[in-house]
């Protein structure tokens, strides 16, 4: 390793338990995989979603090092993750909207009405 | 005259402005582009699901069993890409090569799983031209499975020059590549196994 890849203050910090963390993502895995077996959708939401969100913000932390990495990163990837929070506010009002003026989208119609239905 | 390790080590590996070394901050920027890439993707999905209810039925036909396996399997893999580093980092190149193989062995499984999943799902008529979902989950996965083969390729690489205890730094670096492929799965697994 050569010396300006060592020169970073983080290359000094002391490594986690690694096997405790993998044993925390594998216990949430589970809570993943048997939340949406109960059918109740807030359930599956949380158990899926919110255990998803929690499991990628570990394996960033403790196994890509976020959690000593220096901020400029957390910049980097932050306004990344914000581009895509525009993309989805910019189009999601037209493409959620099932009509309009002098439009109707009729699959999403149809699949609307096919699931009031059921 | 420059001194011989000037002339060994390229000027771009040597700056930093921002006080992280050139090669990790290379990877960084690699994913924040991907992020882009993913996020696109999976944000226009998530639209789409909300647009059209009738997804959910064909999200049943993905397969729960053969998805969560493969979680594990990165998972597991990621636990070696990092024990990797570690190993790295106390200059033990030998047994960084030894973890890093170990991923390798991980991102295979991972594709013959997905590999047999996508045939029997194609021999059940679920192509990609079937739905729109179908067309999503070929492209998300695909693209998925195309990053888990390009890392294997590099962690492969990496892990022979680690074994004779040449550029060790690059543990880490494929390391934070392996474990973004790993958190990018940890979103699609639930969008398109679970949700149903």
């Amino acid at each position: 390793m050569s010396t300006e890849e060592r020169s970073a203050p983080r290359e000094h910090t002391p490594h986690p338990n690694y096997l405790a963390v993998y044993g925390v993502l594998l216990s949430l895995f589970a809570i993943s995989v048997a939340g949406p077996l109960w059918g109740m959708w807030w359930l599956t939401l949380i158990t899926a979603f919110g255990v998803a969100v929690v499991k990628a913000t570990m394996v960033a932390a403790y196994f890509m090092h976020l959690n000593v990495e220096r901020r400029y990163i957390w910049y980097v990837l932050l306004i990344m993750l914000g581009f895509m929070l525009v993309l989805f506010a910019g189009v999601a009002p037209d493409v959620l909207a099932r009509s309009g003026q002098n439009w109707q989208h009729l699959r999403a119609v149809q699949d609307a009405h096919g699931a009031a239905r059921h | 005259m420059a001194s011989a390790h000037e002339v060994q080590v390229p000027l771009a590996t040597r700056r930093s402005a921002t006080g992280i070394p050139t090669g990790r901050l290379a990877v960084w920027w690699v994913l924040a582009s991907e992020i882009v890439i993913f996020g696109g993707l999976l944000a226009s999905y998530i639209m789409l699901r909300l647009h059209h209810p009738h997804w959910h039925e064909e999200a049943a036909h993905t397969n729960v069993w053969a998805g969560g396996f493969n979680t594990f399997v990165l998972l597991t893999s990621s636990l070696f890409a990092v024990l990797g580093h570690q190993a790295a980092e106390e200059e033990d190149g030998p047994r960084a090569a030894r973890f890093l193989r170990l991923t390798v062995g991980g991102g295979l499984v991972f594709l013959i799983v997905k590999a047999f999943e996508w045939t029997n799902e194609i021999q059940h008529g679920f192509t990609i031209y079937r739905d729109l979902f179908w067309t999503y989950y070929y492209t998300a996965t695909g693209l998925h499975g195309l990053h888990v083969l390009v890392g294997m390729i590099v962690l492969w690489i990496v892990a022979r020059d680690a074994a004779c205890g040449k550029h060790l730094h690059r543990v880490e670096l494929i390391g934070i590549y392996w474990h973004f492929v790993d958190a990018v799965w940890i979103f699609l697994f639930p969008l398109f196994y679970i949700a149903r």
